[in-house]
C-alpha cells in the first residue's frame, strides 16, 4: 500500500489561453491533513476538481489511492468524497431525501441506519425533514458534511469548508473534521484561504499563486522561514510577491 | 459496458444507482403538487380542445367520420412523444437549476446511468401526464384509446423512446451551452410535429419532404395508428421501421450526450452551470 494517498505530477489545466494550474507536483501522505492555500484565482478549486475527476487535466498525472484518476476514477470515487459550499444539493428535496439518494449512489449498506448516525453526530435531527434550500449556511454546511461522510471516505477533499460560517460554527466544523481524521485515519486535503483554519488543522501547507505551488511546508516552518508571526503574514508576503528573504527583511523593518 | 464489478461491490452499470436517481426525481414530484398538476394539465387541455374539434368534424368530414377518435388518438400519442422529451429534459434541468452536477459526478454515478434514469423518469412522467387525459376522454367523448389494444403498446413504446432520444440530445446541448439554451428543452421536439403526420397522412406532405418524414420513427407510428383506426390492420412494416429507426436515434442521442459530457469535463462545465 502506497504511503501517499494523493500523488500529483506535472498537473496543468489550461482554459483556452488562461492557465489555471501550471505544472504542479505534490504528494499527500496517508492520514495527513494538508491545505492548499492561496488567494482567489490561485488554482485551488481547479486542482480539487481535477483530483475528483470533474475536470480533465490538460497534462499531468493524478494518482489517488494508487489508481490513475484519468483511467480508473470509478475505482476511486466510492472511496473518497468531497464538500464545497460552491456546489449545492437539490434545494427542494428534504435533507433526509437528499442523503438517502446520495447514500444509494455511494452504495451504502443500510442507508437509513447510516443516516440516523450521521444525523445524530452532526446534529441534523431538528431540520432533517425540511427542504435543503430553506436551511441556514451553517445547517447547509453540516448537511454537506453529512453527505461527505456517508461512505466513510479514506480521502476527503474539502473546498473552503468553513466559508461563510460564523466563527462558532466554523470551529465546530474544524473539530468535527479533526475527530473524524483521528478516528478513521483518513486523509484530508482542503483548499482554503482561512489562515486560522489551516494553522489549527493542517500538518502541511501548499501555498498556491497563479496556478503554481510557490512554497510548501508545515505551518510553523513556513512562518519561521518567512520570519513572520502568523501564517496570514506569510500568505500576504506570497500574495504580494515577496521572497522569504525579502519578507524577513521587511519583517525587520527594511525595504523589501 | 459490463456488469462485472470493477472493484468489490462497485458495478460498472449499477441498477441501484439508477434507482437512486429515479428516487431523487420521484421525491421531487412527490413534494411538489404543482409539478404533478402541470404534468396532467396540458394533456387534458389538448384532449378537450381536440375532442370538441373532432365532434364538429364528425359531421363535416368524411375522413374523420371513418374513425372518430383519430384526432384524439393523434393528440394523446403526440403528447406521449412530447412528454417523454420534456420528462427527460426537465429532470436534467432540475440538476442544472439546483447546481447539483458537481456533487453527482463526484459520486460513483456514471453518465450513462444518469441517462438511463432520465429516460426512466421520463416514462413515469408520461404515464402520470397522459393517463388522466386518456381516462377523461372516455366519459367526455366516448372514445377510449385503450380500445386499440396491443398496437397501442407498440405506438406508446416507440414514441416514448423517440421522445427520450431527442430529450437526451437536448440535454447534451444544454450541458454544452448552459441554461441560456434551456428553451431548447421545450421547443426542440416541435420541429418534428409538422413532418410526423400526427393529424394527417405523410402523403399530404410535398414529395421532397416525405423521405425526411419517413426517416423519423414518429411518422411510422402515426401512419400505423391510422392504419389500425381506419383500416383495422396492424402494419408490422411501420412497427419494425419505427423500432429500427428508434435504435439509431437512441444510439445517436446517447452518443451525443456522452460526447458532450466529456467536453463538459474538459471545460469545467459540470461546476459552472448557468447562463
Amino acid at each position: 500500500m502506497s504511503e501517499h494517498v494523493v500523488e500529483v505530477a506535472g498537473l496543468i489545466k489550461r482554459f483556452d489561453r488562461v492557465v489555471a494550474v501550471d505544472g504542479i507536483d505534490f504528494r499527500v501522505p496517508r492520514g495527513a491533513i494538508v491545505a492548499l492555500l492561496g488567494g482567489n484565482g490561485a488554482g485551488k478549486t481547479t486542482t480539487i476538481s481535477m483530483l475528483l475527476g470533474l475536470l480533465i487535466p490538460t497534462a499531468g498525472r493524478v494518482t489517488i489511492l494508487g489508481e490513475d484518476m484519468l483511467r480508473h476514477r470509478y475505482r476511486v470515487l466510492p472511496r473518497i468524497n468531497f464538500c464545497s459550499p460552491y456546489v449545492d444539493m437539490p434545494k427542494r428535496l428534504s435533507v433526509r431525501h437528499n442523503l438517502i439518494v446520495y447514500g444509494e449512489l455511494y452504495g451504502i449498506a443500510r442507508v437509513r441506519d447510516k443516516l440516523a448516525a450521521l444525523a445524530h453526530d452532526l446534529a441534523l435531527e431538528s431540520f432533517i425533514d425540511r427542504p435543503t434550500g430553506q436551511l441556514s449556511s451553517g445547517q447547509k454546511t453540516r448537511v454537506a458534511l453529512a453527505k461527505a461522510f456517508l461512505n466513510d471516505p479514506e480521502l476527503l477533499l474539502l473546498d473552503e469548508p468553513t466559508a461563510s460560517l460564523d466563527p462558532d460554527t466554523a470551529d465546530w466544523v474544524r473539530n468535527y473534521l479533526r475527530r473524524y481524521q483521528e478516528a478513521k485515519g483518513a486523509t484530508i486535503l482542503l483548499a482554503s484561504h482561512n489562515m486560522t483554519e489551516v494553522e489549527r488543522l493542517c500538518s502541511d501547507v501548499l501555498m498556491m499563486k497563479e496556478g503554481r505551488i510557490v512554497d510548501r511546508g508545515a505551518p510553523a516552518a513556513l512562518i519561521a522561514k518567512h520570519g513572520r508571526q502568523t501564517l496570514e503574514e506569510v500568505f500576504l508576503d506570497i500574495a504580494r510577491g515577496l521572497s522569504a528573504s525579502a519578507a524577513q527583511g521587511a519583517a525587520r523593518g527594511a525595504a523589501p | 459496458m459490463s456488469l462485472v464489478p470493477n472493484i468489490a461491490g462497485d458495478l460498472a452499470f449499477s441498477p441501484r444507482r439508477i434507482r437512486a436517481m429515479v428516487l431523487r426525481y420521484l421525491f421531487l414530484l412527490k413534494g411538489s403538487w404543482p409539478r404533478i398538476f402541470e404534468l396532467a394539465y396540458w394533456p387534458i387541455m389538448q384532449m378537450v380542445l381536440w375532442g370538441f374539434f373532432t365532434q364538429f368534424l364528425l359531421t363535416n368530414s368524411s375522413f374523420i367520420a371513418q374513425a372518430g377518435g383519430v384526432l384524439i388518438a393523434g393528440v394523446l400519442l403526440w403528447d406521449v412523444l412530447f412528454r417523454s422529451n420534456i420528462g427527460v429534459a426537465v429532470s436534467f434541468l432540475e440538476e442544472m437549476w439546483s447546481r447539483n452536477l458537481g456533487q453527482l459526478f463526484a459520486s460513483p454515478l456514471r453518465p450513462y446511468e444518469w441517462a438511463v434514469s432520465l429516460i426512466t423518469i421520463g416514462f413515469v412522467r408520461v404515464v402520470l401526464g397522459i393517463g388522466p387525459a386518456a381516462l377523461l376522454a372516455i366519459p367526455l367523448y366516448h372514445y377510449s384509446i385503450f380500445d386499440m389494444g396491443l398496437p397501442l403498446v407498440a405506438f406508446f413504446a416507440n414514441l416514448l423512446v423517440f421522445g427520450a432520444a431527442v430529450g437526451i440530445a437536448v440535454c447534451g446541448l444544454v450541458l454544452r451551452y448552459g441554461l441560456g439554451a434551456e428553451s431548447l428543452a421545450w421547443v426542440a421536439v416541435f420541429a418534428f410535429a409538422p413532418i410526423s403526420g400526427v393529424y394527417y397522412p405523410i402523403a399530404t406532405l410535398p414529395g421532397w419532404l416525405q423521405p425526411i418524414a419517413l426517416a423519423l420513427p414518429s411518422s411510422h407510428v402515426f401512419e400505423g395508428m391510422r392504419a389500425v383506426m381506419i383500416e383495422g390492420v396492424f402494419r408490422w412494416d411501420y412497427f419494425v421501421d419505427a423500432c429500427l429507426l428508434n435504435l439509431v436515434y437512441l444510439g445517436l442521442g446517447l452518443g451525443f450526450f456522452l460526447h458532450i459530457f466529456r467536453i463538459a469535463r474538459r471545460r469545467g462545465l459540470l461546476l459552472q452551470v448557468g447562463e
